[in-house]
């Protein structure tokens, strides 16, 4: 654990951190008693880095993710997004969050979807089509502004749902499984293209994800988190570059940290039964 | 289009070629103990055949044979100027008025009262119940009420049965938006708190867009329902004008042939009005982007 708990100083040290957690825990009340989403999570991400989750279901990666964006509240500890709390954070339109399903809504346009959260948060006309082009340019969906979302694939529903969570000026971009509902081929398609949107905005950005791959291949740092309670097990810091072709799957580098997340989501399965 | 034939026109055709044999086998039973009266002492013994179309061209029968109420129908449509007061279509005109009237005011209120239940927790728990009981008290006892209360105040002509055309619609617009305001997934939900977005943004473009077809398909029975409120309001008034009136006249003057055409004329005003809700609702849900059917 000494390696990447370094590396974070580190991070801290050259660039302001943009979420600050520590000892955060959140219990959720149910029928059966509590339930520990959350226990004791220790974590920074510094501005700029690519941050995936992974961890098998039950593990609190989206819950993360959610009190990030102010969606839960913490019970236990503290966090800070851009220095404030989660909640300013949301009302300041921090983050732009994308979920696991496109949610798209069925009733409007491509372009005017995207350009939701621009009307609300009350931009200019002329502003709100600018950003709109621009963004639906930047996950090549260009030609699409005129049609429903029933009209568009999976894959491109979700990149629509990618433009309107960047629409907006917010630095930090929050990923709960963006593309889990998708085939892999769509899938290696869209993690190239987001790598390249990433290395373009210069965005911070959270990623859950169940996939070892596609956390090996996106990201900057992996937080490997287990269950019961929802804790993070290990940090790994990727030694990959930032420019990443599709091939570098196959390389011993991509190999050997895909083993150590393995390994950590292993050692973080002890079940008791 | 020969497929569509086949597989609608035919089956309703079936129904009513049916409906028409039971309604004539019905119409001699009813009238022929009338006509064996009539015959008996006027000292006849017609034929069979004689005697059946005796049942049918009675002037005031207990039960009008088919081709009766559509002769009556036709002649009262089509063949009168439609301002006369014997023509159908003046009443059917002065019913519709009212119940469009009342239809309108029905589904503003009936939305108004979903916003509230959806917004408010207070209205959410104390109004449910009251509108539930609302729809238990039988209209016809109410209506007299309302009109009568109403014409001591000086509210008096369309106003008063426009209003109970509102009572019985406004129950299923209101508990249709009141589903329709609670359809949005909580994905849609979270998306727009995400944005800071308020309660009112929330509403305006999420909850409002999600209930538009909850809201159609509930204001196709508030349509019907309002018909039936404006027909119900013209029968304690002694309104001299509308279905309703026809109805009550008729029965006063035992004209059974004009109550039937009254009737037809009630139920072809409420398929179109049914009709026309629904292609408002289809070319609503076009717009909103809705796959073609």
């Amino acid at each position: 654990m000494n390696g990447p708990a370094s590396g974070i100083k580190q991070a801290v040290s050259t660039s302001p951190s943009v979420i600050e957690a520590s000892r955060l825990g959140l219990t959720f009340e149910t029928g059966d008693g509590l339930v520990h989403a959350l226990s004791d999570v220790d974590l920074s991400v510094g501005k700029g880095d690519f941050v995936s989750f992974i961890g098998p279901s039950g593990c609190g990666k989206t819950t993360f993710l959610r009190v990030i964006a102010d969606l839960e509240r913490p019970t236990a500890g503290t966090i800070s997004v851009n220095g404030m709390t989660p909640a300013q954070a949301r009302q300041k339109r921090a983050y732009g969050y994308v979920f696991q399903a496109a949610g798209l809504f069925p009733w409007r346009t491509i372009e005017r979807n995207v350009g939701l959260p621009l009307e609300i948060m009350g931009y200019a006309k002329t502003e709100t089509e600018r950003r709109v082009r621009a963004s639906l340019e930047l996950v090549n969906l260009a030609g699409f502004a005129k049609k429903f979302p029933w009209q568009l694939s999976g894959g491109m529903q979700q990149r629509a749902s990618i433009a309107r969570a960047l629409a907006f000026d917010a630095d930090l971009l929050l990923m709960d499984e963006p593309f889990g509902a998708l085939d892999e081929i769509v899938r290696d398609h869209l993690n190239e293209q987001l790598l390249e949107l990433w290395a373009r905005t210069s965005k911070t950005i959270c990623f859950v994800t169940h996939s070892i791959p596609e956390a090996v291949y996106l990201s900057t740092r992996i937080v490997v988190m287990s269950p019961r309670p929802g804790r993070v097990t290990d940090v790994i810091e990727s030694t990959l570059p930032r420019e990443r072709p599709l091939d570098i799957r196959e390389s011993p580098e991509f190999l050997a940290i895909a083993a150590r997340v393995r390994e950590g989501l292993r050692a973080g399965h002890s079940y008791e039964d | 289009m020969a497929d569509s034939l086949r597989q609608k026109l035919l089956p309703v055709a079936a129904i009513l070629f049916g409906i028409l044999v039971a309604w004539y086998v019905g119409a001699y039973v009813m009238n022929a103990p009338f006509q064996r009266d009539l015959d008996r002492r006027a000292d006849e013994t017609p034929a069979f055949s004689e005697f059946v179309v005796k049942t049918m061209t009675q002037p005031k029968p207990t039960l009008p044979a088919p081709h009766q109420v559509a002769q009556n129908f036709f002649e009262n449509t089509f063949l009168r100027n439609v301002t006369s007061n014997r023509s159908l279509v003046y009443h059917a005109w002065v019913t519709l008025s009212s119940t469009l009237t009342g239809f309108a005011m029905g589904t503003l209120l009936g939305i108004a009262i979903a916003v509230g239940i959806v917004h408010v927790t207070t209205l959410d728990r104390s109004l449910m119940p009251w509108i539930i009981t609302s729809q238990t008290i039988p209209i016809l006892a109410l209506a007299p009420m309302i009109i009568v209360v109403l014409a001591a105040v000086g509210i008096t002509g369309l106003l008063p049965k426009a209003l109970i055309s509102t009572y019985l619609s406004f129950f299923p617009v209101a508990v249709g938006m009141v589903k329709g305001l609670r359809s949005p997934e909580i994905l849609h939900l979270d998306l727009m708190r995400t944005y800071n977005a308020g309660k009112w943004e929330t509403f305006w473009k999420l909850r409002l867009p999600a209930s538009v077809p909850y809201l159609f398909a509930s204001m196709k029975v508030a349509v019907a329902a309002s018909l039936v409120g404006a027909i119900v309001g013209e029968l304690p008034t002694g309104a001299v004008a509308g279905i309703g009136s026809k109805l009550l006249n008729g029965s006063y003057y035992s004209q059974t042939i004009d109550m039937f055409s009254a009737l037809v004329a009630g139920s072809i005003v409420a398929a179109l009005l049914v009709t026309a809700v629904g292609i408002i609702g289809r070319l609503v849900e076009q717009a909103m982007g809705a796959r073609a059917a």
